[in-house]
């Protein structure tokens, strides 16, 4: 009846994930049952959970995102604590637990933190960017985000039912295999990233099209905001890779469900063409997290410095050049198979070419700054220490790309600490320049300042403590993924990078106290222009929070800073545009569809982990059910009045204006 | 990697100094700054920043290919020695080291002589390995049904630490041996004593070797069966088994020395 599922499914026994789960289960039942008391259902489900409108489906994203990264940033916590108490020792940690915090560690923060916060941005931003009302398919949308919530709900059960896997975020077979994995922990993974991974295909199809096909009248491929740009690289990418990554977990679940023989050491399977398979998704996946941080990194640097972006057609052609390039450097990630001179020879030039984009892309940044004048504001320190420290992963990076060095630091904490540095202050110094960035454009104010930067010294001075001494280390051949260890020379390091993860989390609790602050502070920090940073793209042209359908008439765009041009006009001439004519709009209506959705993928996804076929048969059933309920739905679309659309342009026209006549600045 | 390292330092830390210092000059409250709000394109610096990077790698790009093909793995090393043969076996979790021409075999330890070229043989009984040693040099993988190739020399005596290097479950931390570099006579003492004792590795016994066991005691074998690694590389052995249910994992094997 209940396939492999039973009592003893719950670890009792194990003190850590009980105490974790409890108190994750505490604060959902507080903030459901606080929510059923101010009777905010009904407005959560209307206004959020059905929500098809880009912008609240972005703020969704990030927030499970903001969830999930302090779930993964739990499990570093452990790891780093454990390898500090761990010399000569088993610490507090068992193997089988252990293994299966560094393998959750990987998967949340790859999957469930850094891809929801970097497409939640791409969500609510590029519509904006691109002068347009929505997405080109809303529902769809929806579902996307759904699925991608169904994936981190997936991974999260399985710290109370069951156990995760213990196999590293990527599952190599053969370990992989029912063979020498027979508990449901690798199942978890395969099914929480497959759902979340079509969740991610969706989106990628969903901003190819919405970026190719729609947008304002005069914005050509070269007008296109240059984080506009780098989602297009990045969703190009994701609707190229992602089905390799679908097809080879497929393979994978084949072998363990079935008793295929792809990856399994007997009757002909190929361990070698799993890793290959991996990792022609597995690199790009890096370029797909890190090209729309780059692109916010040229928006915060060219808005700091009141200039427009340096070289902005190299910059495109870079974002193309990496694009294409991070196709063929996979097999950098095992040099040490031992496919010889030539082959390693071949990748290891392709991967460092991908340095030269990389480079252009950093000194055009830098001479966006020259000549400009630069306010050290919170989103422009993230992006200085982001140039600064980049440099260096970027540098071991190559390093590693050549043969003979990456034989000696293949798999050591050196390749950790090498990819800790790019991820770290590429994405999530992107993620996090662009939080507060946009914060204003999404909720109407700005977030604290002064916690804003106390949390970026923290976390940077936390990093950079943490990650040298892990170069270090792997210098000295300490190898990653030891849940103990008993070389002397090693235990000095590691306890200084224990250390630094303490700077660490204070950050982490800086950045916690800015968002309370800000909260508490809102009034002060109103952001009544909707345009805070005195920005150039076409997003601070809408107010903050903008409307539903973002623009009341969609803007005519001359060149490549749409909004500033618009801007200088009002100033050099000292009025605004005449007002428009207004006409009635057509939006899409909410829908339920995503929610119910993954709603079954859930039941799909639990139940063909425990083996309870008669429950994933339903679940199935379900999804598909929803599907054709939703394609024969009657209305798709609901109608804002003309006279809504007036009110609602005039509020913003009369900030404008009101800036404006306060404006002191030089007039062109 | 010297030469790589000291070419990219010479391009990193001038772009580390230029970012600070374009950003502190710059600033918004220093007048004596020149604004050039309009100053978005110069066709020589992007030429300077295309160039840069791209003759950086051009250069990198033959530190690989020389480094890439001189310093291969299976590439034999300049000796006129004869090179002894090694095979290793990455078991769960162990290492097993047997010594071809000699006869015999060692698990989680291994007696090389100095100043003679090794060459290793390696798979694996199980699942996928690295055998490494840090201080003597190239990792290289071990894959059930494969088999790598890998030379390295110990110039001078000493011991070494040795490990695999890829994650492979469980016990995993403790796949750790030393590598005793002796001189060449020692050496020939050390197989004779290694002849003189211990247990005899023939299919049986490797079948029970194989199993799962963790923080395994170095000890010897005092005989191989001949072929012993090519029957576990053709699978004429089948692979090891995973975990077997009701059996927990002992700390050193049921034949153990």
């Amino acid at each position: 009846m209940f396939g492999k599922l039973s009592w003893s499914a719950i670890p009792l026994d194990q003190p850590i994930p009980m105490v974790a789960s409890g108190v994750v289960a505490i604060v959902v039942i507080g903030v459901l049952a606080w929510v059923f008391v101010k009777g905010w259902f009904p407005y959560l489900w209307q206004e959020w959970i059905t929500s098809v409108d880009h912008k609240r489906i972005g703020v969704m994203y990030v927030t499970l995102g903001i969830v999930m990264l302090l779930r993964g940033f739990s499990d570093a916590v452990m790891m780093r604590s454990q390898q500090a108490v761990a010399f000569d020792s088993p610490g507090y940690l068992q193997p089988e637990h252990y293994d299966q915090v560094f393998s959750a560690h990987g998967t949340i923060m790859i999957f469930f933190a850094a891809m929801p916060l970097i497409i939640g941005l791409m969500n609510f931003v590029v519509p904006l960017q691109l002068g347009i009302r929505d997405v080109a398919f809303p529902t769809l949308n929806s579902v996307s985000f759904w699925l991608t919530a169904t994936g981190a709900l997936l991974v999260n059960i399985s710290l109370v039912v069951g156990e995760f896997a213990r196999t590293g975020w990527l599952p190599y077979p053969p370990l992989s295999e029912t063979a020498y994995s027979p508990g449901v922990g690798v199942d978890y993974y395969l099914w929480a990233v497959q759902i979340a991974g079509v969740g991610t295909l969706l989106t990628g199809i969903n901003f190819v099209t919405t970026i190719l096909k729609i947008r304002a009248p005069g914005m050509s491929y070269l007008r296109m905001p240059m984080f506009t740009w780098t989602c297009l690289a990045a969703c190009l990418l994701i609707v190229a890779a992602f089905p390799i990554l679908t097809a080879t977990l497929a393979m994978l679940t084949l072998d363990r469900y079935f008793g295929f023989h792809f990856f399994t050491n007997e009757a002909g399977g190929n361990v070698m063409m799993f890793m290959n398979l991996i990792w022609a998704w597995g690199h790009p996946e890096v370029y797909i997290l890190v090209l729309p941080a780059f692109g916010i990194f040229s928006e915060v640097i060219s808005t700091f410095s009141s200039k427009p972006l340096f070289g902005y057609r190299s910059m495109v052609m870079a974002t193309m050049f990496i694009c294409i390039v991070s196709f063929t450097v996979w097999l950098h990630h095992f040099f040490t198979m031992g496919a010889g001179g030539d082959v390693n020879t071949v990748f290891g030039i392709a991967t460092s070419i991908i340095a030269v984009g990389t480079g252009v892309k950093i000194y055009n940044w830098l001479f966006t700054m020259y000549g400009g004048r630069v306010r050290f504001t919170t989103p422009m320190l993230w992006s200085l220490g982001f140039l600064v420290t980049f440099v260096i992963g970027g540098m071991t990076g190559v390093l590693l790309a050549v043969p003979p060095a990456d034989f000696l630091l293949h798999n050591s904490l050196f390749l950790v600490a090498h990819f800790h540095n790019v991820i770290i202050s590429g994405v999530v110094f992107g993620i996090f320049a662009g939080y507060t960035y946009w914060f204003p454009k999404a909720f109407g104010f700005r977030l604290d300042e002064c916690w804003g930067k106390i949390a970026f010294w923290l976390t940077l001075v936390g990093f950079i403590l943490t990650f040298a001494p892990l170069y270090v280390v792997g210098l000295l051949g300490m190898t990653r993924r030891m849940q103990s260890y008993d070389v002397p020379e090693w235990q000095p390091w590691v306890l200084l990078a224990g250390g630094g993860m303490v700077v660490v989390t204070l950050g982490v609790i800086a950045q916690i106290v800015q968002l309370v602050v800000s909260i508490r502070h809102r009034d002060q920090l109103r952001d009544a222009t909707g345009d805070p940073w005195d920005g150039r793209s076409l997003e601070w042209a809408t107010p903050s929070p903008p409307p539903p359908f973002n623009f009341a008439v969609l803007p005519h765009v001359e060149n490549e800073e749409a909004y500033w041009t618009i801007k200088q006009r009002a100033r050099e001439q000292n009025k605004l545009r005449p007002e428009p004519e207004y006409e009635e709009l057509e939006m899409p209506r909410n829908s339920p569809t995503g929610f119910i959705c993954a709603f079954f993928s859930t039941i799909v996804g639990f139940s063909m982990i425990w083996h309870i076929w008669w429950l994933a048969g339903a679940g199935a059933a379900g999804a598909f059910a929803t599907f054709v309920v939703f394609a024969w739905r009657d209305i798709p679309e609901y109608v804002i009045p003309a006279h809504e659309v007036a009110r609602i342009d005039r509020a913003n026209r009369s900030t404008r204006l009101e800036a404006l006549a306060s404006y002191t600045g030089p007039r062109p | 990697m010297l030469d790589a390292l000291g070419i990219m330092l010479a391009i990193v830390i001038p772009t580390i100094i230029a970012t600070l210092g374009f950003a502190w000059w710059f600033r918004a409250s220093n007048t004596r700054a020149r604004y050039l709000p309009q100053w978005t394109y110069s066709g020589r610096i992007e030429l300077v920043v295309w160039s840069i990077p791209t003759l950086v790698i051009l250069f990198l790009g033959g530190v690989i290919w020389i480094g890439a093909h001189e310093l291969d793995p299976a590439q034999p090393l300049k000796s006129n020695v004869k090179p002894l043969e090694v095979q290793a076996v990455s078991l769960d979790w162990k290492w097993l080291f047997i010594y071809p021409d000699q006869g015999i075999a060692t698990v989680n330890t291994l007696t090389v002589p100095a100043g003679t070229p090794l060459h290793f043989s390696l798979t694996s009984a199980s699942v996928m390995n690295v055998f490494f040693v840090p201080e003597l040099g190239s990792m290289i993988y071990t894959m059930n049904g494969m088999t790598t190739q890998l030379y390295l020399q110990a110039d001078h005596p000493g011991d070494f630490y040795g490990r695999s290097a890829h994650f492979s479950g469980d016990g995993f931390p403790g796949m750790e041996f030393t590598v005793h570099a002796v001189p060449t006579d020692a050496f020939q003492g050390f197989v004779q004593q290694t002849k003189s004792s211990g247990p005899t590795l023939d299919a049986a016994a490797y079948t029970e070797l194989a199993k799962q066991s963790a923080n395994v005691k170095p000890f010897t074998y005092s005989a191989v069966a001949p072929n012993l690694f090519s029957a576990i590389t053709t699978q004429k052995l089948p692979p090891a088994p995973g975990p077997i249910e009701g059996r927990s994992i002992p700390n050193s094997p049921p034949n153990g020395g």
